[in-house]
């Protein structure tokens, strides 16, 4: 599989159609902020759902339904929806996507030790088919091994990642199936924060249903 | 999918036209004439789409006044140089529906952080106004096979991920993946020459 450094279509696809899990969506929408290009895809990717849209059938609304929606939009406006200015430092370095996850500063994180040299820090999401964590490597050390099995998207953040031949640079995405078989770096000089998204570890999923297991009866 | 008025480029154009035309009205003036025309379109259209996802009617018709509501209070951010009337609506249904049925957020890009690396001004993409992108791919659309036409029935509308759509079609995943690659290309090649030919 050769690395495009952009998400492949039929990540987009899934992202724009909405069947994509919130992990996986994190990982799209924060390589979103920094590519123009892909960008421009994703505009044709959701394009197709308002195309689907215009010739579905229609299914009847409640009788009531318009006169409902009027009287929500006389009603006086919760306040407490609209967004207000973030006041937080923005730093650059994270966008919009991931700074409602883990704020503004990279270097105002906490960080817990992974491996021997390397930390990370989970971000929780809604969804339970994804981890998802911040990594931050020293130069040149190797990732941390961390359990991924399927589907791995890994967007730079700070540094170089280095896997083989290729060099992901700050904003690049590298989404890497189970068949690849790679030990990706930190590239020299600088230490390296990404963020990485992975299918969650069999090990929870049974888990959770081993916990489940009184309440479903089996 | 039954074809119907919609499917051929020429009255894409001309509901667009109308539609966003109609969104903004409602933005400029509040004009709830607009907004009916808006709502008797669209509001059987978005409810459809949410009972596809596996949602009951109740529940359905709620996400719909959602959505509709929504339609009226952001007719303001409607741009229809970057967006056709229905992927708009699309879009806030969408998010809606994650928001309503997954329990899960939507990680999206904010088009006003300062963070955002911007366009490069000679992005021809850009360029292209949603209507004719959309009426492109109505008739892209209208000459897709019937099995491209189910995976993305299934992708858009019932919320499946690839996964979920390769075991109910029994097929293997990477299968699933290179069909939705070719289906993109295809789409994004009509793009293309509308881009060449105009």
């Amino acid at each position: 599989m050769t690395q495009s450094h952009h998400i492949s279509d039929e990540l987009l696809m899934a992202y724009e159609a909405g069947s994509l899990a919130e992990g996986w969506s994190l990982a799209v929408a924060t390589h979103l902020a920094f590519c123009p290009e892909c960008r421009a895809r994703a505009h044709t990717a959701s394009a197709v759902g308002g195309a689907l849209l215009d010739t579905l059938e229609t299914s009847p609304v409640a009788a009531s339904s318009f006169d409902q929606v009027m009287a929500m939009i006389d009603a006086p406006q919760d306040l407490t929806e609209t967004i207000t200015p973030s006041t937080e430092r923005i730093t650059g370095t994270v966008p919009s996507p991931l700074r409602a996850y883990v704020g503004a500063d990279l270097d105002a994180i906490s960080w817990k030790r992974i491996g021997t040299a390397g930390h990370q820090a989970l971000i929780p999401t809604g969804d339970s088919e994804t981890s998802v964590r911040l990594l931050r490597i020293p130069a040149g050390s190797p990732v941390p091994e961390h359990g991924h099995r399927g589907l791995e998207l890994t967007v730079i953040l700070r540094g170089t990642l280095v896997d083989g031949d290729e060099r992901f640079g700050v904003g690049e995405i590298e989404e890497a199936d189970s068949d690849l078989e790679h030990t990706p770096c930190a590239g020299e000089g600088e230490e390296c924060i990404c963020l990485a998204v992975t299918d969650a570890p069999l090990k929870f999923r049974s888990l959770v249903v081993r916990l489940a297991q009184p309440f479903l009866g089996i | 999918m039954p074809v119907n008025e919609t499917a051929t480029p020429e009255a894409s154009l001309e509901l667009n036209a109308r539609m966003s035309a109609n969104i903004l009205a409602i933005a400029q003036s509040a004009d709830r004439a607009a907004f009916r025309a808006v709502f008797e379109f669209y509001a059987p259209r978005v409810k459809s789409f949410l009972m596809r996802s596996g949602g009951d009617t109740a529940r359905a018709e709620e996400v719909t006044q959602e959505t509709m509501v929504a339609v009226w209070r952001k007719a303001h951010l409607f741009d229809p140089q970057k967006a056709s009337a229905a992927t708009w609506i699309f879009t806030i249904a969408r998010n809606l529906r994650i928001d309503a049925y997954r329990k899960e957020r939507r990680p999206e890009i904010d088009p006003e952080d300062p963070a955002l690396q911007i366009s490069p001004p000679a992005d021809a993409m850009s360029e292209l106004a949603g209507a004719q992108d959309a009426a492109a791919l109505a008739g892209a659309l209208a000459e897709l096979g019937p099995d491209d036409r189910q995976l993305l029935e299934l992708a858009y509308y019932k919320d499946r991920s690839q996964s979920q759509i390769a075991s109910e079609l029994g097929l293997p995943l990477g299968t699933v993946k290179s069909r939705m690659r070719q289906i993109y290309a295809r789409l994004r090649n009509r793009l293309e020459h509308l881009e060449r030919d105009t």
